[in-house]
C-alpha cells in the first residue's frame, strides 16, 4: 500500500484476509480479517483521529450506542481515550525503561505478563512511542530518536490496531531491513527476501503519510462482548 | 525435548527434575512481537501450582514417563502393592498417590499405572466398578423425586449420595473417575 501512496494515491484502505501459519488462541487464528489505511500529509496523531471516529461511528451503527459493556467492564469509547508512552507504561508495571535498556525477550515477556494485563479496561488505551528497534517501518520522533511514531490501541484488554508514521527515508529503510534480516536469523527464524519494490518506491518518493492496521474479528469480538475469535468467526482452524 | 509450540492444555512436561502437567494454555503475540505461550501448570506429586511463559525459542523437558498394566494384589499399611504379570514384581504404590482411587481397588482388578522415572505417578482404574451398600437410612415412602440424595456406606466404608430408592444391600455402580453413585446394579 505504501507503494500506491508513492505512486500519488492520498487517501486508500483495504480490507482483506491475513494469515500467520500456526498462531491459534482466543485472540489468534491463522486467518483473519484486516482493514489497514494510510493517509498521505498525516502523521500517527491523524490516524488516531481516524480511528476514534470509525470505532464510534461502527459502535453507533451496531449497538446503537458508544457506551459498551465488555466482558464484564463498562467502557466509553468516546471522546478521551488513555494515552501513555511504551516508556512510562514499562517504568510503572514492569520496573524498567525499554526506551533507555533494550532486550527484546524481557520487552514482549513483561508486555504480555507485566504491562497489558495492567492497562485500564474501561478506557481506550493508547500505547505509543515504541523504541525505536521495535518499529522497523516507522519514522523516528523529531524530538527523541531513541522512539519511533508507533502506537497500538487497547480496548476491554483486546489489542485492535497498530499504527505508524510512516518512515520515508529509503536509505533508512534498507539498514533497518538489512539489520532485522541479521535478526532473525540470528534466532533461527526463517528470512524474508528483500523487498526491492517497496525500497524503489520509497527511492522514488514517499510522501509524508501514516497508515493503520486494524484487526476487524477483534473489534468484531469488542462490539459482541465474545471472549474469543471462536465466537465471532464462522469458519475456525483447530 | 518439546519446542514452546508443541505446549497445550493436557500436556505433560518436566520442570526442574518435577513431572507436571499443564492445566491451562494461552497462546499470545503482541502486535509485531515474538509468540509467548502463556501456561498454568500443576506439580503432579505435589499439586502446587504456577504460572509460566515460555518463548517461541524455548525448549521444554519432556518427562521421562511409562505406562504398564498391572493386577492390584493387597493393601501393607499405607502402600497398596501391584503386580506386574510380565516380571511378578512387586510394586508399592503409596495412597498419597491414589487419595480416593483406593477405595475402589478390588482384588485382581487390571489398572494402569504411569510412572515417571520409576516412580508410581497416577494410576487410571476401569472407569466403573461395583460396590454393595451396606449402610443407608430407608428412603420415605412416597418420595421418589429422583434428584433426591442420601448418604450410604458401601462395603469397605466409601461414603456416597445415592437416590432415595437405594436400600442396603442393593449393588451399585459407581463412576471410578468422579467416585460419584451410577446406577442400581441388583437389589439386594
Amino acid at each position: 500500500m505504501k507503494r500506491l501512496v508513492a505512486a500519488g494515491y492520498k487517501r486508500i484502505f483495504q480490507m482483506g484476509a491475513c494469515f500467520r501459519r500456526g498462531e491459534r488462541g482466543d485472540l489468534h487464528h491463522p486467518e483473519f480479517t484486516m482493514l489497514e489505511w494510510y493517509r498521505s500529509g498525516a502523521d500517527y496523531l491523524d490516524i488516531l483521529t481516524d480511528t476514534k471516529a470509525l470505532i464510534a461511528h461502527v459502535a453507533n451503527e451496531v449497538r446503537g450506542t458508544t457506551d459498551i459493556a465488555y466482558q464484564g467492564n463498562e467502557i466509553s469509547l468516546v471522546p478521551l481515550w488513555n494515552l501513555t508512552t511504551v516508556s512510562n507504561a514499562f517504568i510503572q508495571h514492569a520496573g524498567w525503561d525499554p526506551v533507555k535498556e533494550f532486550d527484546e525477550d524481557r520487552f514482549d515477556l513483561d508486555l504480555v505478563t507485566k504491562v497489558e494485563p495492567a492497562l485500564p479496561h474501561d478506557v481506550p488505551v493508547i500505547l505509543s512511542d515504541y523504541p525505536s528497534a521495535l518499529a522497523a517501518l516507522a519514522r523516528r520522533k523529531r524530538a527523541n530518536p531513541a522512539v519511533s511514531e508507533r502506537w497500538e490501541l487497547y480496548i476491554g484488554g483486546l489489542e485492535l490496531a497498530n499504527a505508524y508514521s510512516e518512515l520515508t527515508d529509503s536509505v533508512e529503510q534498507k539498514a533497518r531491513f538489512d539489520k532485522w534480516a541479521a535478526m532473525r536469523e540470528e534466532a533461527g527464524r526463517e528470512r524474508y527476501p528483500l523487498d526491492h519494490a517497496f525500497l524503489s518506491a520509497l527511492e522514488s518518493g514517499l510522501p509524508e503519510c501514516a497508515g493503520i492496521a486494524l484487526g476487524v474479528d477483534r473489534l468484531v469480538m469488542l462490539l459482541a462482548d465474545a471472549a474469543s475469535l471462536d465466537d465471532v468467526m464462522a469458519f475456525r482452524e483447530g | 525435548m518439546y519446542s514452546a509450540s508443541d505446549l497445550r492444555k493436557g500436556l505433560k512436561i518436566e520442570i526442574d527434575g518435577e513431572p507436571c502437567i499443564i492445566t491451562d494454555f494461552q497462546f499470545v503475540k503482541p502486535g509485531k512481537g515474538q509468540a509467548i505461550y502463556r501456561c498454568k501448570i500443576r506439580n503432579l506429586f505435589t499439586g502446587s501450582t504456577l504460572d509460566k511463559s515460555y518463548r517461541s525459542v524455548e525448549k521444554i523437558d519432556k518427562p521421562n514417563l511409562l505406562s504398564k498394566d498391572l493386577i492390584y494384589s493387597y493393601e501393607d499399611g499405607s502402600d497398596f502393592v501391584f503386580m506386574d504379570t510380565d516380571t511378578y514384581e512387586q510394586i508399592h504404590v503409596s495412597s498419597d498417590v491414589l487419595g480416593n482411587q483406593k477405595y475402589f481397588l478390588v482384588e485382581d482388578m487390571e489398572v494402569e499405572v504411569l510412572f515417571f522415572n520409576n516412580r508410581p505417578l497416577e494410576v487410571t482404574l476401569p472407569n466403573f466398578i461395583e460396590k454393595k451398600i451396606i449402610e443407608t437410612e430407608p428412603g420415605a415412602r412416597g418420595d421418589t423425586a429422583t434428584n433426591v440424595l442420601k448418604p450410604a456406606k458401601v462395603d469397605n466404608g466409601y461414603e456416597v449420595q445415592v437416590p432415595i430408592f437405594v436400600n442396603e444391600g442393593d449393588v451399585i455402580r459407581i463412576d471410578t473417575r468422579t467416585g460419584a453413585y451410577s446406577e442400581r446394579v441388583s437389589k439386594g
